[in-house]
């Protein structure tokens, strides 16, 4: 037995909580959708939630993919509409615990009407947004999110939009918990995740990862192992979210911080469905029922 | 239905004088709905609002989504989770419903999608009556599949057809249309609602083995074709996908998966067509012309056939409570016996059906129609048929 032999264990103590049926995934090399499945997974166990009350929701693209991969009851639905379909769940079922995984484009560009509106009403919610600025799994294409004068396969001539700046975009839409990490930044992203699902209300953590084949090789960023070495470079974390265009992302500027950290963490009233007794001794149904308004 | 605490009688029974809409959301209740999610759009609003006031205070939950992306999405999400669910649109919303439409066919989630048909095309006459989403609802979201829809003639069938939409969803885990138009969604007539255990209800098909036991298929499926349905949270583990998948819910893209899927989806419509398809006759013995007719239109041509048989004409009315399955087998019968000499469909659209008989038969087939804002009048199919 060699050295080496002697450390390969045959199970690894995540396996239970994704479905090793379906491996080798999808995912290229240097990717970090697997380390944001990582992370959920880990803050799943450690979250003393029961695992049967958990539900793992995704969109259509790369990140879309996650929920195939959790052994957890899973929807892989349409595009931009795992949201709604998370809320549904929820709704009927406030005992789980809903987890959103998709992509910036997913969720922020043909979702991003019900991303504002889940914050708006404060749906008991975890949305996990994998930010690999761009749309991966089609080959590449600018998204939402990709920075000004990054090159993709519908911007040759460099991204001309203005990128969506999402921690911004949570937390004006009322979300109770927001978060940025990269996934170099493993026990911070799973303890952000863990403090999302402990957290009534909407939670919102947007992780930042490589995607060598397309951005990564399009931007001159490297491999994933680059990307993640200016990932470890240039982040700063800070507690307080910072202004508006201290979040914004620039790949060019090697002297510009990517910031990140656990921006927001208050206490709103989070979403309750209209109840029986609303309607209690209100034969017509119209008397008021008094909402508390603001942080408790 | 949730045990959650009830407030109010969740069936109305008794003897009413009662909104088309309103009939669509009591027959909702009595039917065992637990989640509503909708848009409100004319003229379909009052069935939200109904649902409202009356779904809360009997343990359901009601959700004024952002739009009708999001209605459709969320009724599928409390589909998943176990719920009986049903949204309620009109045509702009129909139109933003149909890919998700192809979701629920596809992940074979039970759900109701009421439609009140308004003049159309786009914006339209919202106020107005219009019967031109019909095949819409049959082709609208990409792709072959399978689905049903019914289409109300009265309020009291706006009660029992919404009733019966949300059992033909859960046996056969499909989409289902209920396809209502403007005039019978704001009549009020005489609406029956029956004591509560006399509602017929049919639910789901559920696993037979308890979760953990055995390792669970959620798409394997027996003689029937429709799998056995575990709903989130009970500890079953499924996973569900739009992409073409195998027994264990996981993607598997190939085209012999592809095939067979697609094929089963629409054979388990096609194989239980008789059960799912519900028609009337009146007048149809010995009738020479026969008319077609679905919704507020067949209440027009009942009237005019009335008045055509005082005066000596054979004709004959087949209404059509389902549109789709479409009664080909009960057509193709009234060809055979050789006394039918032409068929006069009116419709609030361009001759969308009339293109359905015409597939059927060589025989004239008339068209009545009227493009929305207005129905053709009992006159206008008299002049017709004698």
């Amino acid at each position: 037995m060699t050295a080496t032999s002697a450390v390969i264990a045959r199970d690894h103590p995540n396996d239970p909580l994704l479905r090793s049926d379906r491996f080798p995934h999808i995912l290229c090399p240097g990717c970090g959708i697997g380390t944001v499945i990582h992370c959920y997974v880990e803050a799943m166990a450690a979250s003393g939630v029961p695992l049967d009350n958990h539900v793992c929701v995704s969109g259509i693209g790369c990140s879309g993919r996650a929920a195939g991969y959790v052994n957890v009851d899973s929807y892989h639905t349409a595009h931009g509409r795992a949201i709604p379909f998370a809320l549904g769940i929820a709704i009927h079922k406030p005992e789980l615990r809903v987890t959103v995984i998709s992509g910036d484009g997913d969720l922020t560009a043909i979702g991003g009407n019900h991303f504002i509106h889940a914050a708006r009403r404060n749906m008991n919610l975890t949305v996990v947004c994998i930010n690999n600025f761009n749309y991966g799994m089609t080959g590449g294409q600018a998204g939402p999110t990709s920075p000004r004068g990054s090159i993709t396969s519908t911007a040759p001539k460099g991204v001309h939009d203005r990128p969506f700046n999402l921690p911004d975009l949570a937390r004006a839409a009322g979300a109770s918990f927001v978060a940025r990490w990269t996934i170099l930044h493993v026990r911070q992203l799973r303890d952000a995740i863990l403090r999302g699902l402990q957290k009534p209300g909407f939670s919102f953590i947007e992780a930042l990862s490589p995607c060598p084949t397309n951005f990564g090789r399009a931007n001159d960023l490297g491999d994933g192992m680059a990307e993640m070495e200016v990932y470890r470079q240039r982040c700063r974390i800070v507690q307080e979210l910072p202004g508006f265009d201290e979040l914004d992302i620039d790949f060019v500027d090697e002297e510009r911080p990517i910031a990140v950290g656990n921006f927001v963490d208050i206490d709103r009233h989070p979403y309750q469905p209209v109840g029986a007794d609303a309607f209690d001794n209100v034969p017509n149904g119209t008397q008021r029922v008094h909402h508390p308004v603001g942080e408790e | 239905m949730s045990d959650a605490p009830q407030r109010e009688q969740r069936v109305l029974s008794g003897t009413h004088f009662m909104l088309g809409d309103h009939a669509c959301a009591e027959g909702a209740l009595a039917g065992g709905v637990d989640y509503f999610g909708g848009y409100p759009i004319t003229p379909s609003t009052e069935i939200a609002e109904r649902l409202a006031r009356r779904l809360p205070a009997v343990g359901g939950k009601y959700v004024q989504m952002e739009d009708e992306l999001g209605s459709i999405m969320s009724i599928l999400g409390a589909s998943a989770a176990g719920a009986r669910s049903l949204t309620a649109t009109s045509g702009p919303g129909f139109s933003l419903m149909m890919e998700s439409i192809g979701l629920a066919a596809m992940m074979e989630l039970p759900c109701v999608i009421v439609d009140v048909q308004r003049a159309s095309p786009s914006t339209g006459l919202p106020t107005m009556v219009g019967q031109s989403d019909i095949l819409q609802a049959r082709w609208g979201s990409h792709g072959d599949y399978g689905m049903a829809a019914f289409s109300p003639a009265s309020p009291q069938e706006c009660f029992d057809l919404t009733v019966h939409a949300l059992n033909v969803a859960d046996q056969y885990r499909i989409p289902v249309f209920l396809m209502m138009d403007e005039v019978v969604a704001h009549m009020t007539e005489r609406v029956v609602i029956p004591p509560a255990d006399e509602v017929p209800l049919v639910h789901r098909k559920r696993p037979d083995h308890k979760p953990g036991a055995q390792r669970h298929l959620p798409y394997a499926v027996g003689e029937d074709g429709v799998p056995a349905m575990a709903h989130a949270g009970e500890g079953y583990k499924v996973h569900m996908t739009g992409l073409t998948h195998d027994e264990r819910g996981y993607p598997a893209l190939t085209p012999a998966t592809h095939n067979a899927l697609v094929n089963r989806l629409v054979d388990k419509v096609r194989h239980n067509a008789q059960h799912i398809m519900r028609y009337d006759e009146f007048e149809l013995d010995d009738a020479e012309t026969v008319v077609i007719a679905f919704g507020c239109t067949s209440r027009s041509a009942r009237q005019a056939v009335r008045q055509a048989r005082q005066r000596g004409a054979k004709c004959g009315l087949l209404r059509l409570v389902s549109v789709w399955p479409f009664p080909e087998q009960r057509i193709r019968e009234l060809l055979q016996r050789g006394t039918v000499r032409r068929f006069v469909v009116p419709e609030v659209n361009l001759g969308q059906l009339r293109r359905e008989v015409e597939r059927l038969t060589q025989l004239p087939v008339q068209r009545i129609n009227h493009a929305g804002g207005a129905m053709p009048t009992p006159a206008d199919i008299l002049e017709v048929l004698l």
